[in-house]
Order: C-alpha cells, then structure tokens, then sequence
C-alpha cells in the first residue's frame, strides 16, 4: 500500500473536488433559476480559459488586467446566450431545452477548436512559484489559489443568496415565478443575471485549471463531470452540488489509486463517477439533498 | 387535426379501419410505390458517392426512427442511441465471426439480443423519466463506449473488428449497388414495422404516455411495461441499423459510437420532427447532407479564404450543432411540419382561403 501516493490523491481529489463543486453550483444555479439543464457548462470554461489565454498571450496584458477583462466578457456571453438562445425556448418541452444545450455545446466546442487549434497550450507563468511545499506534498500554487478562490466564492455566493436584494430576487423566481413576477421581480432579468454569473464563475474555474493543465478543449469534459456531482448532491441544491463535487473530485481519484495499484483496469477514473451516477438515479434519483417532486392530479 | 385537414372532399371514412390506414387517399399510396420504384432504379444511374450517401441515410434511418418512437412517440429521452447502435454492429460481427452464422441471419438475431440488452437498461430506465433519464443515458453511453473500448473478446479492443460483407444464396452484396438494396429492403421493412406500430394498440400507449403519463396511467396503461417495451423497440432499431453500419464498412470500431453519434441521432429526428415517421427519414437526409454541404462549400471556398479547408472538420461539427439549435429556434416542429405546410399551400393553390 502506498501511502503517500494515497495521500497525494486524496489532496489531489479534494482540490479538483472544489473546482467541481464551484462548477456544478453554476449548474444547479442555472436549473434553479430557470429550469434549463446546461449541457453547455463545460464550454463556457473552455471559452473562458481560451479568452483569457488570448488576451494574455496575444496582447501581452498583464494578469490582473486580463482575468477581469474575461470575467466582463463572460457575463456579456453569459446574457447574451440566455436572450438568444434560451428565451424563445421558455415553455417548449424539455427534450428541446435539453438539446439547445447539447447543440451549443459541439458548436462552440467546434469553433473553440478552429480559433485556437486542438493541442493544449500553456499558460503564461501567473505566480511566481509553481509548487508549494505543504506539509511534505508538492502541491501547485495554482491549486493553493483555486481553492482559496472556490472557497470565497462559495461564501460569496452564500452572501449573495442570503442578503442582496437581486439574489433574494433570483431565489423568490426559483421558487415560484408567477407570484416573483406579480410582487415586481423582472422574471427576465433574473433569467439573464442567473446566465451571466454562471459562466463567470465557470470561466474563473476554466482559467484556474488551464494555468494548471494548459488550455485545451478537455477542458468541455468538466462539464460532464459535473453531472454526477449534481445528480449526487440533489439537482436543485447548493450546497449538494459542492458536497457531491467534492465527492466525485475524491472518488474519481480513489478510483484512480485502486485501479493503478490493483486492478489495472486503465480507465477508471473517468468512468467511476459515471457508475456512481446511475446507482444514485436507481436507488435515490433526487440525490442527496434535492427537493423530491411529488406530482398531483 | 392537421392531417384530416388534407383529405380531399370525396374521400370518406366509415371505419376505424380505415381511418387509421398507412396512406390516407389512394393518391399517397400510389406516390409512395412510385417512390420504391424510383428508388430501385437509383443503383443504375447514382455515383458511387451519392450512392454511399443514400445508404448511410438508409442505416442511420432505421436507427433514428427507434430514437424517435422513443423519444419522440414515448417521450422518453435517451442520449445513449449511439451506444446500442455501436451494441448491434459489434454483435453482428461477432456473431459472424465467432459462430459462423451467416451474415444474413447476423443482422436480425443483433437486433434481436441488442433488444434484449435494450430492455435490461429500460428496466431502470422505466422507473425515472424526463431529465433524469436524459442523465442517466448520458452515463450509460460512457459506460458503454468504455466497455466497447475494453472487451477485447468481444469488439477487439482498440483494434476493432472485421465484418464480412452481407450474403445470400452464395451471392456477395459487397458493391455499392447491391448493398443499397439490402438496406433499401431493410428500410422498407423497418418503416412500414414502425408505422405500423405507432396505428397500434401499443403505439397509442405510447403516445398516451407521452402526451399525460398519469392520466395514461388511470386509464389502464401499465406505465413501467410500456416504457420498458419502448426502450427495447428502439434498441431493436439501433441494433439492425448498427448492423448494417457494420456489414458495410467491413470494420467496426468502437470509436465510430461516441456520445456525437448520439447527440446526431437526437438531432436527426429534432430536425425530421418528433414522433413523425416520415420526418424521420427527411431528418437523417438532413444530418447526413448537410456535413457534405459543408464540405462543398468549403472546397469551393477554399481559394478565397485560406485555411478553411485545415478547418473542414470543426466546421461540419459546428454546423451540426448551429442546425439543431437553428430548428429548435425557429422550427421545432421539424421538417415534417414544413412539408405539411407546403402540401396545405399547394392543395388550395391560387386561393388561400
């Protein structure tokens, strides 16, 4: 038994985990606010990764003026999506919102790939040390950073949900948007708002893990990964999609000790998580923490 | 509603029987034999391209039509097609080359196991409904696609596996022009089935599922039954749709059946029209021109704008996903329903009213 290894994956998992609970929160902020599942989420961290690649490497600006200019250019995308595409959609049945996303998700995978090409590029040194040394596990610094990251956004977010006028707007349309819409909320403003703040957070996690890995279109397959964290957590919670991000991020990584050190399948570590989602969809299909939708005549 | 409005006066229907037939007027019934006609004449006189076009419509045809009584008749959405397309070609191969079984008996005993396969994932399937099972088909196509990947006794591994041309009678369908008619026989066959079975006591619980489950229910439709029995019909397309695939390219390899395959599926029959049979096949035509429009296009392009042709395969696969977000924009109802609207057009031609 190898110990340490363990040990690195375990971090390794619980620092992806966070990524992935950053990202499936944008997910489920999404299907709470305007019942749309995103198929697409995986994109917008590709877009958002390529963005700022581009802006740094392209027009040589500096970090700190790059990274803020992407998150403005994803709220713009974010809205902009949302007004064109998703909003002549409201009403239709749920097959068709499902491929909307699934169709923008290769057309945007597609012209990711014919801007940028196909083989991951690097990002241009951002800190100053690549690793940092904790507790005896090189860990890199852009982990350190996204994790501290994820977690003030989660407590932003929480801030958010809980005190701003436009996030109680946003929870008041979840729950109900016909009587939202009767006390004064903009059931179409919120729709946009819930778009644009999802593919920002999703784009700050697509830059986080492009310094890592380099840029490329594997970044999309977060996306999909996101789906058992969803389903696991519950798809209409929180505080479920960042419990089962972390869960998934954790397994998928235990899965890739055991099969390394024993079973020598070679490819568990994708598709552990897919097994795990469909047991939990037989044996709990409203995950964990997740609302169950009893329906009445 | 809308189809009885297209009767013409003069035709009246005194029984279910007839009300409920294939072709509605003798008129369509004679359009649709002068079509088989036609078609069989196409060897004759199409290239090899287009006739290489008109069988991978034939195939990925009967595929999409099991997607469609499943999604689009059952309402339940499936985002694995590809997986149990790729389940009948490896099958068929299988079967063939492990057991010796002729490839003519190959094609209907893989549809009939990729059923049985089918109907063991509509089992779970059957209890949930909507997105969840759009999720959980969402896995099983990356569980599937890892299996095909890994069992090596079964589809070859990585390497794939060969699949001998289509026999009968010590005859070899291995050209073009032969094969044609084995998958225009097999298209017929699979789309007056399906036709069938949507006038049926079956295809209308299907639709009543669809349309309210829970009043479909109080009405005596065992739900779990049906859905489990659609899941298995569709696989039963899929699986002699793969089949096909298979015996016409000679190889089949597990990354032809990607979760792309299934996302074109569900675009084929998005942009036929859901639930429609006929738009089915006007949809698959559609999925499967329009990558070779592009390339046209781009070729024509290509001395204007350079590069283009570097980007040939992105651009097809954005066009893909451009068309089923165009359709369902501005016409989610499909082709089916455009055909609908020019026949209505041209039936009170010049007077609109």
């Amino acid at each position: 038994m190898n110990t340490q290894l363990l040990v690195q994956l375990l971090i390794n998992g619980l620092i992806i985990g966070t990524l992935y609970g950053v990202v499936a929160m944008c997910f489920v902020l999404i299907y709470k606010s305007t019942q749309v599942v995103n198929f697409a989420q995986g994109e917008f961290l590709l877009i958002g990764a390529w963005v700022c690649w581009w802006l740094l490497t392209d027009f040589g600006l500096p970090f700190w003026i790059g990274f803020p200019v992407t998150l403005l250019f994803m709220v713009a995308f974010g809205v902009l999506l949302q007004v064109v595409v998703l909003r002549p959609l409201i009403g239709e049945p749920i097959i068709s919102v499902i491929m909307v996303t699934i169709g923008l998700s290769i057309f945007f995978q597609a012209i990711m790939k014919w801007i940028f090409g196909t083989w991951a590029k690097p990002f241009p040194q951002v800190f100053a040390t690549k690793a940092v040394n904790i507790g005896g596990l090189q860990v890199q610094t852009a982990y350190v950073m996204s994790v501290v990251i994820s977690l003030i956004i989660m407590v932003g977010f929480a801030w958010f949900f809980k005190y701003s006028r436009m996030g109680l707007a946003m929870r008041a349309t979840a729950f109900n948007q016909q009587v939202a819409q009767s006390l004064g909320i903009s059931v179409k403003q919120v729709f946009a708002m819930a778009w644009a703040i999802s593919a920002m957070v999703s784009a700050l996690a697509g830059v986080v893990v492009g310094m890592v890995n380099g840029v490329s279109s594997a970044l999309s397959f977060f996306g999909i990964k996101v789906f058992p964290a969803v389903i696991l957590g519950g798809l209409d919670s929180i505080v479920g999609a960042i419990i089962g991000g972390l869960i998934v991020g954790v397994l998928e990584n235990m899965a890739e000790f055991v099969d390394g050190q024993y079973l020598n399948f070679g490819n568990l570590y994708t598709v552990a998580p897919f097994y795990v989602l469909v047991i939990i969809l037989m044996i709990k299909p409203y995950g964990l923490f997740g609302t169950q939708q009893i329906e009445r005549v | 509603m809308a189809a009885a409005a297209f009767i013409p006066c003069g035709q009246f229907k005194t029984t279910y029987a007839k009300d409920t037939t294939i072709f509605p007027t003798p008129v369509s019934r004679a359009f649709a034999v002068l079509a088989l006609v036609l078609l069989c004449l196409v060897p004759l006189v199409a290239s090899r391209y287009q006739l290489n076009l008109a069988i991978q419509i034939g195939y990925y045809g009967i595929a999409a039509l099991g997607l469609n009584i499943l999604v689009g008749s059952t309402g339940q959405i499936s985002l694995g097609h590809a997986a149990f397309f790729g389940f009948g070609a490896f099958t068929s191969a299988y079967l063939n080359n492990a057991y010796g079984i002729p490839v003519f008996f190959a094609i209907p005993l893989a549809g009939l196991i990729t059923t049985a396969v089918g109907l063991v994932f509509g089992i779970p399937a059957g209890r949930i409904k909507g997105l969840y099972l759009a999720i959980a088909t969402f896995a099983s196509q990356f569980i599937l696609e890892d299996f095909f990947a890994r069992a090596d006794w079964f589809t070859g591994g990585s390497a794939g596996s060969i699949a001998s041309p289509f026999g009968l009678f010590g005859y070899e369908f291995s050209s073009d022009q032969s094969y044609f008619y084995v998958v225009l026989a097999y298209l017929v066959v699979m789309f007056l089935l399906g036709a069938n079975l949507l006038r049926s006591r079956d295809g209308r619980a299907f639709v009543a599922l669809r349309d309210h489950y829970l009043s479909a229910e109080v009405m005596g439709i065992n739900l779990t039954k049906y859905r489990i029995l659609s899941f298995g019909i569709s696989s039963f397309y899929a699986g002699i749709g793969g089949a096909l695939f298979g015996h016409y390219l000679g190889y089949v390899s597990a990354e032809a059946f990607t979760i792309l395959l299934s996302i074109q599926f569900l675009g084929m029959i998005i942009i036929g029209g859901l639930g429609s049979v006929m738009g089915t096949l006007m949809g698959t035509a559609f999925m499967v021109l329009l990558p070779e429009v592009m390339e046209a296009g781009v070729q024509n392009l290509g001395g204007i704008l350079p590069g283009m042709s570097d980007a040939l395969a992105f651009i097809k696969q954005a066009a893909i996903g451009l068309a089923i977000v165009l359709f369902l924009i501005f016409e989610p109802d499909g082709l089916a329903h455009r055909w609908r609207m020019i026949k209505a057009y041209w039936k009170l031609y010049p007077f609109s009213y």
